[in-house]
């Protein structure tokens, strides 16, 4: 097995770059912060959505809510990859689908967590800057959002460790990834199949475990930070 | 609607085998969840930290590299027999089955452990105090209420089950997403064809929704 790694090291961390497309884990990783990154503002437009006194808001964002949830990722990658140049006229690359697709599906999962945190904030707070004369988009920005958002910040890196997970699939449309790059390898060794394989669980196994650690870590520090008395500042 | 004239009967025969290899793949999650939850508990030092290693590697690899892993890989090392007999029999089903099923098992053994958890000590301590053994206890006293509170959890990881069983179509299983996209790509008819294998989709997650908020009333404990 070690004599895989040390042959194709290179391959299954950057793929075939700088002489092809990035692959690799470094294309998943890339892939993973764009899926989460566009989709976290999406998410909280969603989330806000979800929550709102609006039902012109409320029920389409539910709808969306039920609709991808419950479709399986394959599929939406599919769609999408039959889809998007159908809509726009044009051939895009397999790495724009998966990402484009990926912004899509986190966003409505991350709208959970979003939403779960914004419930968490007690409703006082925000009673008490409605009673300080605050509007529903300064309460939210001032008050609410920065509270929720410190409480999900491990469910979020949970959520992202899943976003890694969710990149492998890029492989169905032929996204030059790690899972991609590993079949390569596979391709071009024939007979060690479950070596490969199991190098390939194991590199994933590195990088989430990892985050899993991180987030379990920030989980324990803002628990901790929680069950702190409050105090008090008397300003003189 | 002509695509589901002509290949209406594609569509169900995918949701057959969807749901067919969902049950299977459920049942033997459920064993393995179970399994590693006992394990666990027999409070053995290096059994309980094998159990944990193999629950964070399943977790934290993708399913779809456990399928590949089983499908290319394990399947390799079988005794040629069984190799025989795999690739006569639709192998893949039987491979992509058992990847789901450790994958999830691993995440049942963590929702029955916070399940477990979720029960103050006293209710043990409590129990024995009156006369009860162990087994006892945890069959009339721990049992039923940690399931009670693992439900939910349970219920929304055997969603995320079905839908995963659709990574089956990459090594070959003729389920719905693997019709669909034959279908789609011999009609051209892409938009339909993904439209109704979604709500057909949507239709089993409401379904498993459904059932699951049945059970939960179903064994709710009244005043609860």
């Amino acid at each position: 097995m070690l004599d895989i790694v040390r042959e194709y090291w290179l391959l299954l961390l950057v793929g075939s770059y700088p002489n092809g497309p990035l692959g690799g884990v470094a294309a998943t990783l890339l892939l993973s912060v764009i899926g989460i990154g566009c989709a976290f503002p999406l998410s909280v437009l969603l989330a806000l959505a979800q929550l709102s006194p609006i039902a012109a808001f409320r029920y389409p964002a539910i709808g969306i809510r039920y609709l991808v949830r419950s479709v399986p990722l394959v599929m939406l990658i599919f769609g999408a990859y039959f889809m998007i140049p159908a809509l726009i006229g044009r051939s895009v690359t397999g790495f724009t689908t998966m990402a484009v697709t990926l912004v899509v599906f986190q966003a409505v999962y991350l709208a959970e967590i979003v939403r779960a945190g914004i419930e968490s904030v007690p409703k006082g707070q925000t009673q008490a800057a409605a009673a300080l004369g605050m509007g529903y988009g300064l309460r939210m920005r001032k008050i609410v959002l920065p509270q929720a958002l410190h409480n999900m910040l491990p469910s979020m890196v949970g959520q992202f460790v899943t976003t890694i997970k969710d990149t492998s699939l890029g492989y169905v449309i032929g996204v030059q990834e790690l899972t991609y790059s590993a079949n390569q390898v596979n391709n071009a060794l024939l007979t060690q199949p479950f070596q490969v394989f199991f190098v390939l669980s194991l590199v994933y196994f590195i990088v989430c475990f990892s985050l899993t650690q991180a987030a379990r870590h920030l989980e324990a520090r803002i628990e901790k930070k929680r069950a702190r008395p409050l105090r008090l500042q008397v300003i003189p | 609607m002509m695509l589901i004239h002509d290949y209406g009967a594609l569509f169900l025969r995918g949701l057959a085998v969807t749901i067919a290899l969902s049950v299977v793949s459920w049942i033997l999650a459920f064993v393995v969840g179970i399994v590693l939850t006992v394990v666990r508990m027999t409070r053995v030092k290096l059994l309980e930290w094998t159990v944990t290693a193999f629950i964070e590697y399943e977790r934290n690899v993708p399913p779809l590299v456990h399928i590949f892993l089983w499908y290319f890989g394990v399947s390799g090392l079988l005794p040629q027999g069984l190799q025989d007999w795999a690739n006569a029999n639709h192998g893949e089903y039987c491979f992509a089955a058992i990847a789901i099923a450790l994958y999830y098992g691993a995440y049942i053994a963590e929702d029955i452990r916070s399940g477990l958890r979720s029960i103050p000590q006293g209710q043990h301590a409590a129990a024995r105090a009156v006369g009860l053994s162990y087994m006892a206890s945890m069959r009339w006293i721990i049992l039923p209420q940690a399931l009670r509170t693992a439900i939910p959890p349970l219920v929304s990881g055997s969603v995320l089950l079905v839908k995963t069983t659709s990574l089956a179509m990459v090594v070959g299983a003729l389920e719905l997403t693997y019709v669909t996209k034959d279908i789609a790509s011999k009609t051209f008819k892409t938009f339909e064809a993904y439209g109704i294998s979604t709500a057909l989709y949507v239709l089993l997650a409401f379904t498993l929704l459904m059932l699951g908020a049945w059970l939960a009333r179903r064994v709710r404990i009244p005043g609860r």
